[in-house]
């Protein structure tokens, strides 16, 4: 491990790099010092103002450029001499393939997002290029080795479902502040201000629910003519007056719980409207959209402060009606952003509108912006010390120093005395889908179930897939890809809404699919099991997946649920911040009643990685037994504790 | 002076860490001063970590010139010849800290540390002081004791790939969240001194031999009247003798103290730049914690070795 016995391993080395936020900085700049010479870093990312207390690489003058370019310049700086390849670009593109991982000796991941992070395990295994994982969160931290056949793959543990909420919570009964952020910005944001086709719970169901929402429809349509301050006062006098009501009529619904009170802006605004008007000219440039902020106009400065009922319903009319001045042209294709500043507003004043209804208590913008946009806690100090752990592990790696890899746990509060915990990897699972070769089975009713919902919840929600192709012996039955001619592609078209006993090659009980995605190189085989019924409440998608474990999702209360959706993404993962995940280490251990009570923050806005340990013994020095709570494996594991 | 606000600009730019700290925290680091006694990687590391996290002050000491072993592992010192030429070693880490927080006033210290007084340490909230003598660590250790204000101690050493950081928080008390409940919390410190003089055969068991071996090395420097790092292979006959002395002295084993371990340490007596950040990173942590007044700090003695990967707090204060 001396410093110069490890160079020529490093110096020859040619190492792949894919994020550079906030462990990706901290990790250029290890790797460099550490006399790494062929470094390539691939990150789609621009630098914002928000990771400049961390991200140290990058400059106020660098905000809107490229991560990737700007770290390489900053590094050359102390190491002029070494090559460093940069890529704005998303790892995702048919660009990075098999081929382009083959060229490196080791993968170095400090990725933000489920998605990306099994697209690169994929990438790894079919390249047979070891890959080293790594996530942070606040204090907390981990690095984990992953190398094909000889430790588990980063998919081999299962990981958890994005929290979601029964959807009566969110409209109905709310009793945290985050079910009214949800309904904020997944009902209401979206009703007002995204695309009108989408689905939308945002009405009340009263005891007579047809007719009354069908009346409703028309409430949040912007009539022609129509003042738009009208217009915003009409919106929130329905959803927070009118529709409380509605839900007050419900009696049952309050028998064991507190009673909403309705509110209505006449209690903050005068009638005279011309009082409550903001100050547009604080606005700046009209043509500046980033800049239109309601706080701005009514002059409100602290986004730490909690705002009272009143500034809130201020700051919701306002933020409303900018965007029908202002930002007109993107009604009807808005999604919320958590970097979108009057969305945030808007957000913030609608949510704790509603808290005030519902008797939560009120939230400043910094945290509701926090709740909404899923932002992670993130640290310089813990990115540091992940970066260094990583680069111990890759120089492990290229000396091929088997025996010696380990999976390594940055604590907040120390374990057994120890603040960074070391851990012996973890043999491959042997069930597991993406690295061993074990058949799927999936019962579904072959019957009712279309093509079109088995690529949606299982090949793609489910197995990860962007590229898909399905086949049924030698017959394809679906594929997705930039060259299929227009026949095949009307040919897909037709066979996705088909049931799939009614394709033209049958799929029905005992068939065996083989799903495979090009890109990844990854291949595995689902053998259907045809099944009549199915429990809506616990098995929603009316489809079991197993041969894989998947992990517990949330207990629902409604089959349909709400998920606290990631900023810029429509996908059921919810997205955290760069570089920001981590799997929560064992953290209950029964032996040890004095750790058992670290607090560890609640991970499970944190996407894709929480680990649950379940029965896991990890072996001492000294042989002393310790037992981890809810470790979901399949069998239980022996560690030994180097 | 919790009253006063963080400004817009602030908020913006610690909005992560005040995710994790609060605002409270990130107002008491921004009235904060540091003052840093000796350049390495691993003080680089730190300085960039409390510089990035938004203290008030950091103040550098170290009348070293700029060599190679300086920049083996520290990012701070650009390679470009006209930058550095006329400058000192902390000018030029100051010039590029500077660049990495415009709301941190860095600055440079030129003198000998053993000859700054009372009145000098007493400027600062934090000190900490890597690679000097063990007669210097003591003694800067009892001038920060001695004033009527609490400084924050640390000393952190880094050879081959093994890493020490000491805390000496005197009387310290802080706030730590249990579940839901906020809980103060207050722990008392002995000095460098103090600790290092606790008989070996009291401490426990089963001990982190980092400990000891540092200890060793500590005391050989110090007999030869060696400069911190001085050291080489050939050393190594004279350093496993005085092992022996003291495990005699102290009635401890000599398996407490291996000899590839002694081996190590004074074979390569410079940092192992991965480790750097892994030490500079937990020192940056515990002097976040000791300025906000949040979360357990460590006490009194942190270890780690990359060869085994562990990262242990070992508590030498005589009352574990
Ligand atoms: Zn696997």
């Amino acid at each position: 491990m001396a410093s110069l016995k490890h160079l020529p391993a490093v110096k020859g080395a040619k190492v792949l790099m894919v994020g550079a936020g906030g462990i990706g900085c901290e990790l250029l700049k290890t790797l460099a010092l550490s006399g790494f010479q062929d470094i390539h870093i691939i990150d789609m990312d621009t630098i914002e103002v928000s990771n400049l207390n961390r991200q140290f690489l990058f400059r106020q003058s660098h905000v809107g450029q490229s991560k990737a370019k700007v770290a390489r310049e900053a590094v050359l700086k102390f190491r002029p001499h070494i090559s460093i390849t940069p890529y704005h670009a998303n790892v995702k593109d048919s660009d990075f393939n098999v081929d382009f991982f083959k060229q490196f000796n080791v993968v170095l991941n400090g990725l933000d997002n489920l998605d990306a992070r099994r697209h690169v395990n994929r990438l790894c295994l079919a390249a047979d290029v070891p890959l080293i994982e790594s996530g942070t969160t606040g204090f907390l931290g981990q690095v984990t080795v992953h190398v094909k056949g000889r430790t588990e793959c980063y998919e081999c543990q299962p990981k958890p479902a994005p929290k979601t909420y029964p959807v009566c919570t969110i409209t109905s009964t709310p009793s945290k502040f985050v079910h009214c952020i949800v309904w904020a910005k997944e009902l209401l944001f979206a009703k007002l201000f995204g695309d009108k086709n989408q689905a939308n719970d945002l009405n009340v169901r009263s005891s007579d629910g047809a007719s009354s929402s069908k009346q409703a429809e028309d409430v949040f349509e912007h009539r022609k003519d129509e003042d738009i301050e009208q217009y915003g006062r009409r919106i929130y006098d329905h959803v927070f007056g009118y529709n409380i009501e509605v839900a007050l009529s419900n009696e049952e619904t309050w028998k064991n719980r507190n009673r909403p009170k309705p509110i209505y802006s006449s209690e903050f605004m005068p009638n005279d409207l011309s009082q409550q008007n903001g100050s547009m000219e604080k606005n700046g440039a009209a043509n500046d959209i980033s800049s239109v902020s309601a706080m701005a106009s009514l002059g409100m400065k602290n986004p730490q402060d909690v705002w009272s009922l009143k500034e809130n319903s201020r700051v919701f009319l306002e933020a409303l009606k900018l965007f029908f001045l202002k930002r007109e042209k993107e009604i009807g294709n808005l999604t919320f952003d958590k970097d979108d500043q009057l969305a945030v507003e808007f957000v913030t004043a609608a949510a704790n509108i509603r808290a005030a209804s519902f008797g939560i208590p009120l939230h400043s913008l910094f945290e509701a912006k926090g709740i909404a946009g899923n932002i992670v806690h993130a640290v310089a100090t813990t990115n540091a010390i992940i970066a260094g752990l990583i680069v111990i592990e890759a120089i492990k790696v290229l000396k091929n120093d088997t025996k010696n890899y380990r999976m390594t746990y940055c604590l907040e509060h120390p374990t057994r005395k120890m603040l960074l915990m070391p851990v012996e990897p973890f043999e491959p699972n042997r069930s597991c889908y993406v690295c061993s070769e074990t058949p799927l089975s999936l019962e579904i009713n072959t019957h009712h179930a279309k093509l079109r919902d088995f690529v949606e919840k299982i090949v793609k929600a489910m197995l990860g897939m962007s590229l898909p192709l399905i086949m049924h012996g030698s017959a394809l039955l679906y594929e997705i890809g930039d060259d299929l001619d227009e026949e095949m592609v009307a040919n897909y078209a037709a066979n996705l809404d088909k049931v799939l006993s009614e394709l033209p090659t049958p799929v029905t009980s005992g068939t065996m699919l083989t799903i495979e995605d090009l890109q990844q190189e990854l291949s595995c085989q689902i053998n259907i099991k045809h099944r009549e019924e199915f429990d809506e409440e616990k098995e929603p998608d009316g489809m079991v997946l197993s041969g894989w474990t998947q992990a517990p999702s949330v207990v629902k209360d409604d089959k349909e649920s709400i998920a606290n959706a990631g900023s810029t993404s429509n996908e059921p993962s919810v997205e955290a911040e760069k570089n920001d995940e981590i799997e929560i280490p064992p953290e209950k251990k029964r032996k040890l009643s004095e750790i058992s009570e670290a607090v560890y923050p609640d991970l499970s806005s944190v996407d894709g990685d929480t680990r649950n340990p379940d029965k896991l013994q990890v072996l001492d020095d000294d042989d002393e037994l310790m037992i981890f709570d809810n470790w979901d494996s399949v069998t239980d594991k022996k560690i030994r504790m180097q | 002076m919790d009253g006063e606000e963080l400004t817009e600009q602030e908020t913006a730019l610690y909005d992560r860490q005040i995710r994790v700290w609060g605002a409270g925290a990130q107002r008491r680091l921004s009235k904060a001063h540091i003052l840093v006694c000796g350049i390495t990687g691993t003080i680089a590391e730190f300085c960039k970590n409390i510089v990035l996290a938004g203290v008030g002050s950091l103040t550098l000491v170290d009348d070293r010139a700029v060599t190679e072993e300086a920049l083996s592992a520290n990012f701070l010192i650009p390679s470009d010849e006209n930058v550095c030429a006329g400058k000192t070693l902390t000018e030029l880490c100051r010039d590029s800290l500077k660049d990495f927080n415009p709301m941190v006033r860095v600055s440079v210290e030129k003198g000998d540390l053993s000859s700054f007084g009372a009145e000098f340490y007493s400027k600062f909230d934090v000190v900490v002081v890597s690679c000097c003598s063990f007669t210097t660590k003591k003694l800067i250790n009892e001038k920060c004791r001695k004033l009527s204000k609490r400084v924050a101690f640390y000393t952190v050493d880094c050879r081959d790939s093994c890493g020490e950081i000491f805390v000496d928080l005197q009387h310290h008390k802080y706030s730590k969240q249990k579940r839901e409940e906020t809980i103060e919390c207050e722990l008392h410190y002995p000095s460098f001194e103090e600790s290092i003089s606790i008989p070996w055969k009291a401490l426990p068991r089963k001990f982190s031999k980092l400990y000891f071996a540092m200890r060793v090395i500590e005391r050989f420097e110090e007999v030869e009247q060696r400069k911190p790092g001085e050291l080489s292979i050939a050393d190594l006959p004279a350093v496993v003798k005085l092992k022996k002395e003291l495990c005699v002295a102290q009635s401890l084993n000599e398996s407490h103290i291996p000899n590839v371990l002694l081996e190590r340490l004074v074979t390569d007596t410079r940092e192992f730049p991965p480790v750097c950040p892994i030490i500079g990173g937990i020192l940056g942590q515990e002097v976040i914690k000791a300025i906000s007044g949040k979360g357990d700090p460590l006490k009194n003695f942190f270890f780690f070795d990359a060869m085994d990967g562990k990262g242990i707090i070992e508590d030498v204060s005589g009352k574990p």
